[in-house]
């Protein structure tokens, strides 16, 4: 097939902005693996700062894996039941709540945090511990859960199956454990993956609710930025890529899948 | 039967709840006292408006995200129409490619653009072969922008493409059987079709580029976007009634913005990561 001057020029223009977005991040994993950056590759590889940034910052890569399981926790109790709240019931009031959680979304991170210093900030013992960062993570991507699962509960007809389970004598949590949930799998790993990449990355509210104790990478990450050599800040940028990429791979695949059936 | 089915409902809803009012609407709530508590009161508003200090931080975020919005969009159309529409070997992996940023904290992408067009950037070692000079743009404003556009950029192309693909193609061959040249086809048809994706994804790429915090941190530029105000007036000026005002009028802006475009657009606006 012969292409047109056009499909050339936007080919061109679409690997251009591609060209944008990998070659820095391809600059800083070479940066992060040469001995001297400076002086280019020829300088030789190395694993010295990967090395130096674990014996650092390690507290940072385990507190935010963490932070990013109990989130999910969190987000998987109490999102999961919200979702089939909001798609169960008809009234004013859903629809009220379904604004309501997606709230925290729509407003800057930093206002958020802000607000939860003043109004949490003295409680003993709280402001110090790592489950003042979790509040505000799981404010920050329970909306992405509860609307994953959400959509899928929307495209299956959960009302029949349930109708049909009650009618053998399945109780209300009974059904709702072994009817709805399974139905809904794909919403929830879909949500659950989206919940893990958000809190692993977050820095918008952490970087306000984070103490010296509680540093998570991303605040590890601006510390390193702020402080040391550019070899170590980008070692330290190749441990968070390598953390983040299985997590995108799984959100990219279990949105095709959700997908596929409905095309 | 149905009775029976919905029962126990609001017990589903309760946790969320609490968790909502107990860390979100009680600490707004103590955020608004607290911005109209300060020794001016209401003023501090007044205040926020009209000191050049703050007005010109208000300013300069806004220009500054609506020309990443601008850009962003006009980015995504032609990429995202291309990468849509054509098939072609490793175009898969082209979309992954632009889309894996997503998750990107805005500090990373802010480190990225240092290594764009910081002192021992792409763009100097650049300049130092062709004309002998560092050439640097990471600490200006067009840093700050260059940042902004790479982080906007896999949120809004995905729900472009997304948009694309559901677009009726017999309306564009309609209007081209009918001898529209390109651009008439373009203007006519195809941003039309796409508008509520359009308005939607770019309210989306406002909201965020108006928060952005991290990426303004990493550049440590002396541009004061509003968050880094809103961080400086609330740590160094340790001026918390300002903070929270300028909180709240930021917090407004977006959630006005967000909710207007979900009016006109009639499309989902959630900010996505």
């Amino acid at each position: 097939m012969k292409r047109s001057l056009s499909y050339y020029l936007q080919l061109g223009f679409t690997l251009l902005i591609c060209a944008f977005m990998v070659v820095p991040v391809l600059m800083s994993v070479a940066a992060g693996l040469t001995n001297n950056y400076f002086q280019g590759l020829s300088s030789g590889l190395t694993l010295r700062w990967i090395e130096e940034v674990l014996a650092l910052y390690s507290d940072t890569l385990w507190l935010t894996l963490q932070l990013a399981l109990a989130t999910l926790a969190v987000n998987l109790i109490v999102g999961v039941p919200a979702a089939y709240y909001l798609a169960s019931s008809s009234s004013r009031w859903a629809r009220i709540f379904e604004e309501l959680i997606v709230l925290p979304v729509a407003i800057p991170g930093l206002a958020i945090a802000l607000a939860l210093i003043i109004a949490y900030g003295g409680v003993h013992g709280l402001r110090t511990s790592w489950l003042f960062i979790l509040i505000g993570h799981v404010l920050y991507t329970l909306p992405f859960m509860v609307r994953a699962v959400l959509a899928v509960l929307h495209s299956i007809n959960f009302k029949t199956l349930e109708e049909g389970a009650a009618s053998l004598g399945a109780g209300f949590f009974r059904r709702f454990i072994d009817v709805v949930v399974p139905n809904c799998k794909g919403g929830i790993i879909s949500g659950a993956l989206m919940t893990l990449t958000l809190s692993v990355g977050e820095f918008n509210l952490t970087w306000m609710l984070h103490t010296p104790l509680t540093k998570t990478l991303p605040v590890g990450l601006a510390d390193a930025y702020a402080s040391m050599r550019l070899e170590i800040s980008s070692a330290y940028t190749l441990i968070f890529l390598v953390m983040l990429l299985p997590l995108m791979i799984g959100v990219q695949w279990s949105g095709s899948r959700l997908r596929k059936p409905r095309a | 039967m149905s009775a029976r089915l919905t029962r126990p409902l609001y017990l589903m809803m309760l946790p969320v709840l609490i968790i909502t009012c107990a860390f979100f609407l009680i600490p707004m709530g103590k955020l608004i006292l607290i911005s109209i508590g300060g020794e001016e009161g209401g003023m501090t508003y007044w205040h926020a408006l009209t000191d050049s200090r703050y007005l010109s931080s208000l300013l300069q975020t806004l220009v500054l995200s609506i020309a990443t919005t601008l850009t962003t969009l006009t980015i995504a159309l032609v990429a995202g129409m291309f990468l849509a529409r054509n098939r072609f070997p490793g175009q898969s992996a082209l979309v992954s490619l632009l889309t894996f940023p997503l998750a990107f904290p805005g500090v990373v992408v802010g480190f990225l653009v240092i290594m764009l067009g910081g002192r021992q950037g792409l763009s100097a070692e650049l300049g130092l072969l062709l004309d002998g000079s560092r050439w640097t743009f990471a600490y200006s404003i067009v840093g700050l922008f260059v940042g902004y556009i790479y982080f906007s950029i896999p949120r809004v192309l995905i729900t472009v493409m997304s948009a694309v693909e559901k677009m009726d193609v017999m309306l564009e061959e309609a209007a081209r059987s009918m001898g529209a040249s390109r651009l008439h086809v373009l203007r006519d048809v195809i941003i039309p079709a796409l508008k509520p994706a359009l308005i939607a994804s770019g309210a989306i790429c406002f909201a965020t580029s108006m928060g952005a915090f991290g990426t303004a941190f990493a550049l440590a530029s002396g541009i004061n976007v509003m968050p880094m105000t809103i961080y400086t007036e609330f740590t160094l000026g340790a001026n918390v009634a300002m903070a929270a005002a300028l909180s709240i009028l930021l917090g407004l802006i977006t959630w006005l913005v967000l909710l207007l475009a979900r009016s006109v657009s009639g499309a989902n606006t959630t900010p996505a990561a």
